[in-house]
């Protein structure tokens, strides 16, 4: 990455009211381009038949999980959602694990037990979501609880879409993080429809005004400006950190894919979908950093080339054994904490220090 | 050894653990300031202070998974349903976030739910069920539930000490009936079954208040030799000590105060008509709840539940078989 700043001339290239420099834009755009290529790749794996099951991707939405994530610390925890891939990037789970995850594979994050972007890699801080949703958010207001308890300086982050916020399981967590002031970031990613339904189904109140009646902060970002998400949620760190509460960061994108392969979202305007594809993340930060000297197409065709290795090893990978079906459903011995994940922010470096 | 009731030797695992453990807190509705419905967690708050004796608003989905959230993160949080029966607002938390977690990440889910169960005071349909089965049927949630003070004690102590989700089902109507020594201090009581009553005639397979009514109902059955096994836990379910009373008796009862379709029973009964047929001299019998709601009024919800009258008959009847 170091010839890509080398070949940058505009000022300082710094964002975020500094909290960016250039290397960290570069590596966002990075985790987008990771993110995106992966499941270009996948999709197209699924095509040949080489993907069981459904296929879900997040094509659009990269700034929505790259720019939160990029902004937690290695002891925060995250719970992400399936078109949040980029999250799991940042915290460091390889491209190769990846595509073998979504190929069922002995090497894939759960070692195929779970499919697609269902996995949290238990080294990296990061608890795998379920399908009903948004479940995490508890489970990640029970991680701030536990930091609270014990008087630890981290917080906990998760992402859900606007179908969730109709579940009870979202005021539930609301409230109770609002009740004990957690430091928890609750990320909406409003891509605009739940599987095919719009949000005028769903709610009849944009739920980032709901945080107000739950006693927090609610904020409304472009979710795809990876700069601007980071900063939403760097912000809502500091909040969480200063013992101020949680924070509700709304990131309004758009889902650009059907809710799986097999939907051809007839249901979208295409007026609609055209419009948001002006509004693409990662054209937008690649023309950033290009107008600093960047230079982002040997970016694209670094990750091009390890996402091309990466399918090569993940389709080299064997599939998991059968007979190992029916273990692990309990753990026996020392349950294991969650490790640390990467955590690319230099910013970090220096809160720490 | 103290003498204990199932009650306070439920508080007193409690507060052995919070005591002996930094990781341990408990979290529920009213078990803070008021102490808990029944009383478990009474003046706990003085000792342990609000944040590991924790009153949360009223939300059965977020204990469970607040304290899944808890728990992945290091700490042992012990929830506290009201009721038992409430935990069917927890339920995805407590079937798909939990029990699916190690499995599918390798990561562990060290919770213990407390769930006061089971019929007997006209609590009526929703404070008196006994929804143990319920998660039988989902893979990676233990379930014990204790009969006696000593057990309620060690199995608490183990489901705590478990990396895995617990269920602890604890029969409200035990709680100050059933009184026995107690050892003092930390034990462990092993998720296995235990021979409350040797026999070699019949033997009668309960768990949780029914092993009190197999064991009055049989005390004095005509002479005959009636053992009395008490599971003791249901996941896992001790099938070797099922199959070994089985062997040796060769007629078997089974009393569930759960209502009768696919409970821990019908497990049991599966079990032996696998695998303990050849040692079977009659039909495996069981007695349980019909599949009705528990009624509200006395006459009502006796006729229902299983007394120690209606063990008896059925005792009787397979032992003329």
């Amino acid at each position: 990455m170091a010839t890509h700043i080398a070949e940058a001339t505009a000022g300082t290239g710094t964002a975020a009211g500094g909290h960016l420099k250039l290397e960290d834009r570069i590596w966002l755009l990075r985790a987008m381009l990771l993110m995106r290529g992966l499941e270009e790749r996948a999709m197209s794996l699924y095509r040949q038949g080489r993907v069981p099951g459904s296929f879900y991707d997040g094509y659009g939405q990269e700034a929505v999980s790259a720019g939160p994530a990029f902004a937690m610390a290695a002891q925060d925890r995250l719970c992400v959602l399936h078109r949040d891939l980029a999250a799991h990037i940042v915290r460091g789970v390889t491209p190769a694990r990846v595509l073998a995850q979504y190929l069922g594979r002995a090497t894939g994050v759960t070692g195929g037990r779970d499919g697609n972007v269902h996995f949290g890699d238990r080294n990296l801080g990061c608890v795998g979501m379920i399908s009903m949703l948004p479940d995490m958010m508890l489970v990640a207001t029970g991680m701030a609880m536990a930091f609270k308890l014990r008087g630890e300086r981290r917080c906990a982050i998760t992402w859900f879409g606007d179908g969730s916020t109709s579940r009870g399981d979202f005021h539930e967590a609301m409230n109770w993080a609002g009740v004990q002031k957690l430091p928890v970031i609750f990320v909406l990613e409003n891509n605009q429809y739940a599987y095919s339904t719009p949000l005028e189904k769903q709610f009849a109140v944009d739920p980032v005004e709901r945080a107000a009646a739950y006693g927090f902060v609610g904020v409304t970002v472009d979710g795809n400006d990876v700069e601007a998400t980071f900063e939403a949620a760097r912000t809502a760190r500091e909040r969480a950190l200063s013992g101020d509460g949680p924070t509700l960061i709304e990131a309004v994108t758009m889902r650009m894919h059907g809710h799986a392969a097999h939907d051809d979202m007839k249901y979208v305007p295409k007026d609609q979908v055209e419009e948001w594809r002006k509004r693409d993340p990662i054209d937008r930060q690649a023309a950033r950093l290009g107008e600093l000297g960047v230079d982002v197409d040997a970016l694209r065709a670094e990750v091009h080339e390890e996402i091309d290795a990466a399918a090569a090893e993940a389709l080299a990978a064997p599939m998991p054994d059968p007979a190992g079906a029916v273990d692990g459903v309990f753990c026996v011995g020392e349950a294991k904490p969650l490790g640390d994940g990467q955590a690319p922010w230099s910013g970090f470096r220096e809160d720490e220090a | 050894m103290a003498t204990l009731t199932y009650l306070q030797a439920i508080s007193a695992a409690l507060r052995d653990e919070l005591r002996a453990d930094q990781r341990v807190f408990v979290m529920g509705e009213d078990i803070g300031v008021f102490g808990g419905a029944f009383k478990v967690t009474d003046g706990f708050i003085d000792e342990f202070g609000p944040e590991r004796v924790m009153d949360t608003p009223l939300a059965e989905s977020a204990i469970i998974g607040t304290a899944i959230g808890a728990a992945v993160v290091g700490l042992r949080p012990v929830c506290e349903m009201q009721f038992a029966d409430f935990i069917s607002c927890g339920f995805d938390q407590l079937v798909n976030v939990a029990g699916k977690m190690h499995y599918r990440q390798g990561l562990a889910v060290p919770i213990t739910v407390r769930l006061p169960s089971g019929g007997g005071f006209s609590g009526g349909p929703f404070h008196s069920q006994n929804p143990e089965a319920w998660f039988m049927h989902s893979p990676g949630i233990k379930v014990v539930a204790p009969s006696t003070a000593e057990d309620a004690k060690g199995l608490l102590h183990a489901a705590i000490h478990d990396p895995n989700p617990v269920c602890y089902m604890e029969h409200k109507h035990l709680y100050r009936r059933v009184k026995g020594e107690v050892p003092e201090g930390v034990y462990e009581t092993p998720f296995t079954a235990r021979v409350a009553r040797p026999g070699s005639d019949l033997v009668v397979i309960a768990y949780g208040a029914m092993v009190g009514v197999a064991l009055e109902a049989t005390e004095d059955l005509d002479g005959a030799s009636v053992e009395v096994l008490d599971l003791r836990s249901l996941v896992p379910l001790d099938e070797a000590a099922i199959l070994d009373s089985v062997a040796r008796c060769s007629k078997v009862v089974i009393v569930d105060e759960a209502n009768a379709t696919c409970a821990a029973g019908a497990q049991v009964a599966a079990l032996i008509a696998e695998r303990g047929f050849e040692w079977l001299d009659g039909p495996v019998v069981r007695v349980a709840t019909p599949d009705v709601p528990i009624p509200f009024s006395p006459p009502l919800e006796q006729a229902v539940l299983p007394g120690v009258e209606r063990v008896k008959e059925a005792c009787r009847e397979l032992l003329e078989y």
